[in-house]
């Protein structure tokens, strides 16, 4: 077991701007104990990609930029230029597609495929660790059963990249993944590389009644905050002790064995507090939000994105100054209390208010029509008179996850240099009539519609009833 | 029995004003594919009057004008919880099933029906003008009679009572009759002796009883009109084999009406499912191996089933998160979607409109509700694009030929905090 990671950190240069004098012999660099930071790397790597050129098509950028019968090249896997004409380098694919249309990949910051895979049997019931109200230590990755049929219906909808959570039975539920919807043999062959953990957390209704009828903390939404706070405190507590450690062991005064125990919790409350680690939490109402924010303040850490978050429409001006993304559905609502205030327009309000609109699944089907679901609150947001362009609304899909998820700078849009994560429709994607015909995953085409060799079945499809029907 | 509903009919017809012809309207009628370009459509009374292209307007009549607009049948929804739970997750305003109930075919979801759900008016909103509500099974396989309701502001709500039973094979039927299938079948074969024998003789039933076949007497004598045929049954099964079993049914009685509910599995046997008449609610969006009962789910389900022959309606079903019987109209745009993939198997834009107004009426033997045809009542809706399509929404809904109300709770809730500015009061003041 490689509990401990041994870094070997080079002082020599800040030790010789202090001593002005001649140096002593450099000292052997201390041994400074590290909780290590990426134990379980990804392992994916990138299919063959062949250089493509797409032209003719209406392209939505990701990043809110629409190009009319423009072109994009897709070259090493990544976007190599977009534009209304791009270079068609010798022995490129080149696909005409005159009144198609081209997007940024759709990306899901909320799922729980492979974590509750289909079939949903008891024995595949691996989402959410309630044994405790505070298990930051469990991560859903450990969970993931990357045979899930519905990994294939994600990418044939869209999806180039999703963010597998923990559920919401905990007010800590564990650190969240994010995967690429391309079959691996174990999960970290499908774990983008790179991307942030996150930390999942959760308020409302689900802790306080999964700890309530346990008759054991939390049974309220005041027991909520307080075991949250009460643990926040613990994590700042050590994330001092770590810091103490490393201050003393830079300085040489510290050996290993001084270095703290680990605690796998504390570790993921301690990547908050460091920024490694993001905040992705569950919460619908908006003034169980604004309780997050304070406690948050109190504790010098950052709520990413607010997930499920029926009611950001009251408070989209509040989120807007915190830079707290929401991450919603068109027209969930009324299934529990805490959802009784959903409405069609909350995407629209958000995003009028200035403030960071995503539209998440949380759901195997949904995740397959995040398009749709972007339509309908576009189309709600404009009979309230807000209204958004499609281009813009694709950002709601596609950047702003991105955003969310921390992984922006690598994918997200159709900007030159980024991945070559990309969907052609079969006709505008915010109509019902729309399909993708072929996605792209860093440059190499994953789902082609038109060609069953381009279409992949999960181990557990294999030899059932109905495998090779079109789903 | 048929005097009763005709005098319930006539009771929920409105005493109305003046006529409405709704003119230069594109109507798709709920029947086949094609449309009436430029039409009238008169309705009086409560009833169509008269429809066709470029007809006169009748003298008195107010006129709405739609050009450029599509008009549609009202949609219903094939099956719903509507007006039997507020807050699915607040046990208490969820009358949809009884764990702990020692009655179960004899529970009659019409006396829980709420005038004033906030779901009927979210939902008309989205152009449903009826609805089929189908209780979920608890305590036996038999979750009771559902009732088809009207979203009518002014109602009445209660379009038919007692409209069908509802009862649960397959991996719920086996887990509600104590641990297997064959234990299912075995229930069902024993209520419906049971209701043969209280309908042979209702005063012997008590007497006769076997101890040992666990018929309560309420129970019996609502499976009666289940055996004669009065009353359709509608049966959950979704694996091919389950669908092949509950085919065989009608060999061993006769009168009884099946209609398949979910069936994901039922393009498997389509041709069989055809030729025995039996029409099917299912949801246009199954495709994920949920469980051992669904692993062939396809959104082909519903091309196939259609190709073959058979009546298929959509409803709300679960399985599908978030599903709101509002978004029935983009499930069956959905299904025409499927019919647009290489290999895929869908319906036309007629058809799929048919599922979710011509189909669930005739499954239910509303016989003058689901078309736009003279003799039928007047659930009309004004579309500001094709129905079909996610961003089309009703300009006007009429219900029994009334005008309809275009405002819920939710479209107050997004007016309250459209603008968050503070002002000298809060948002709950009135502005």
């Amino acid at each position: 077991m490689r509990a401990y990671i041994l870094m070997a950190v080079g002082f020599a240069a800040a030790a010789a701007a202090k001593d002005k004098p001649a140096p002593p012999p450099p000292a052997p660099p201390p041994e400074i104990i590290a909780a290590p930071k990426d134990p379980w790397p990804s392992q994916y790597k990138p299919y063959p990609a062949q250089t493509t050129v797409i032209r003719g098509a209406t392209i939505y950028d990701g990043a809110g930029k629409r190009i009319d019968g423009g072109m994009i090249r897709l070259e090493a896997g990544r976007i190599a230029e977009i534009g209304a004409t791009v270079a068609i380098p010798e022995g490129a694919r080149v696909i005409d597609a005159a009144g198609k249309y081209v997007t940024a990949g759709i990306i899901d910051i909320h799922s729980h495929l492979g974590v509750y895979p289909s079939p949903g049997v008891e024995a595949h019931s691996d989402g959410n660790e309630g044994t405790s109200p505070a298990r930051p230590e469990v991560w859903a990755e450990h969970s993931v059963w990357p045979q899930d049929p519905g990994f294939s219906r994600a990418l044939a909808g869209g999806i180039t990249a999703l963010h597998v959570l923990p559920g919401s039975a905990n007010l800590f539920g564990g650190r969240g993944t994010t995967l690429k919807p391309v079959y691996g043999r174990s999960v970290q062959e499908m774990k983008f590389p790179g991307a942030p953990y996150s930390l999942k957390m959760a308020c409302g209704e689900n802790p306080k009644r999964v700890y309530g009828n346990r008759n054991q903390l939390p049974s309220t939404r005041m027991g909520n905050i307080a075991y949250a706070r009460q643990l926040w405190s613990d994590a700042t507590a050590y994330k001092r002790r770590w810091d103490d450690y490393t201050r003393r062991a830079q300085a040489g005064t510290a050996k290993p064995t001084d270095a703290p125990r680990r605690e796998l919790a504390l570790d993921t409350m301690m990547g908050v507090l460091n920024g490694e680690i993001l905040v992705q939490n569950h919460c619908y109402r908006a003034d169980e939000m604004a309780n997050v924010i304070s406690m948050a303040r109190e504790f010098s850490y950052k709520v990413t994105t607010f997930h499920h978050a029926v009611e950001s429409y009251k408070i989209a001006d509040m989120l807007k100054a915190e830079g707290i993304c929401s991450a919603m559905w068109a027209d969930w609502y009324g299934f529990k209390m805490e959802s009784f205030d959903g409405i069609k327009e909350n995407i629209a309000l958000v995003h009028n208010a200035g403030a960071c609109a995503i539209v998440h699944s949380d759901d195997e089907n949904g995740i397959q029509r995040l398009n749709q679901e972007a339509s309908k609150a576009l189309a709600a947001g404009r009979r309230l008179g807000i209204d958004v362009p499609p281009e813009t609304a694709w950002t709601w899909l596609s950047l702003n996850p991105a955003k969310g998820l921390g992984i922006a700078d690598k994918t997200g849009s159709l900007e030159v240099g980024k991945a070559a994560d990309v969907v052609l429709w079969s006709a505008e994607p915010f109509s019902v009539y729309a399909r993708p015909m072929q996605v792209w995953i860093d440059g190499a085409l994953m789902y082609d519609w038109g060609d069953p060799k381009r279409r992949p079945t999960s181990d557990f499809e294999l030899g059932q009833p109905g495998v090779g029907e079109v789903k | 029995m048929k005097r009763l509903l005709l005098t319930a009919a006539l009771a929920a017809t409105p005493a109305l004003a003046a006529p409405i012809a709704i003119t230069g309207a594109t109507l798709m009628t709920g029947q086949g594919d094609g449309v009436i370009a430029n039409a009238t459509l008169v309705f009086d009374n409560g009833r169509i009057t008269a429809l066709g292209a470029g007809l006169p307007v009748p003298p008195g009549a107010s006129v709405v004008d739609a050009r450029g607009r599509i008009v549609t049948p009202g949609i219903i929804a094939a099956a719903s919880d509507i007006g039997l739970s507020e807050v699915n997750g607040v046990r208490e305003t969820n009358d949809s099933a009884a764990r702990q109930s020692a009655f179960s075919a004899a529970l009659d979801v019409s006396t829980a029906i709420n005038p004033r759900s906030l779901h009927i008016p979210i939902n008309r909103l989205g152009g449903i003008t009826r609805a089929v509500v189908v209780p979920d099974s608890a305590s036996t396989i038999f979750g009771g009679q559902g009732a088809v309701i009207s979203l009518a502001a002014a109602g009445p709500t209660v379009t038919r009572a007692r409209a069908f039973q509802y009862m649960e094979m397959g991996e719920n039927g086996a887990r509600l009759a104590g641990g297997s299938r064959p234990a299912a079948w075995a229930q069902l074969a024993n209520m419906l002796a049971e209701a043969q024998r209280y309908a042979a003789n209702p005063a012997l039933f008590d007497r006769g009883q076997d101890s040992g076949a666990l018929a309560k007497r309420l129970d019996a004598e609502a499976l009666a009109p289940v055996l004669d045929g009065r009353q359709a049954l509608l049966i959950h099964a979704e694996r091919a084999s389950d669908i092949a079993e509950v085919l065989k049914l009608k060999a061993r009685y006769p009168a009884l009406r099946p209609v398949l509910v979910g069936a994901r599995e039922a393009w498997l046997v389509a041709a069989e499912i055809a030729r025995a008449g039996v029409p099917v609610i299912t949801h246009s969006l199954y495709d994920l191996p949920d469980d051992f009962e669904s692993l062939a789910a396809s959104r082909n389900n519903i091309g196939h089933l259609q190709a073959a022959g058979v009546t298929v309606a959509l409803g709300a079903l679960g399985g599908i998160g978030g599903t709101a019987p509002f978004n029935l109209p983009s499930y069956a745009g959905n299904a025409v979607a499927q019919g647009l993939v290489p290999g895929g198997k869908g319906l036309t834009k007629g058809q799929a409109l048919a599922a979710i107004t011509a189909n669930p009426a005739r499954i239910m033997g509303l016989s003058d509700l689901g078309t736009l045809a003279v003799g039928k009542r007047a659930d009309v809706v004004i579309w500001d694009g094709d129905p079909l399509e996610l961003q089309s929404a009703p300009v006007a809904v009429y219900i029994d030929g009334v005008a309809q109300p275009m405002a819920s709770r939710q479209t107050e809730l997004a007016n309250r905090y459209k603008a968050l500015g503070r002002t000298d009061l809060p948002l709950q003041y009135p502005r």
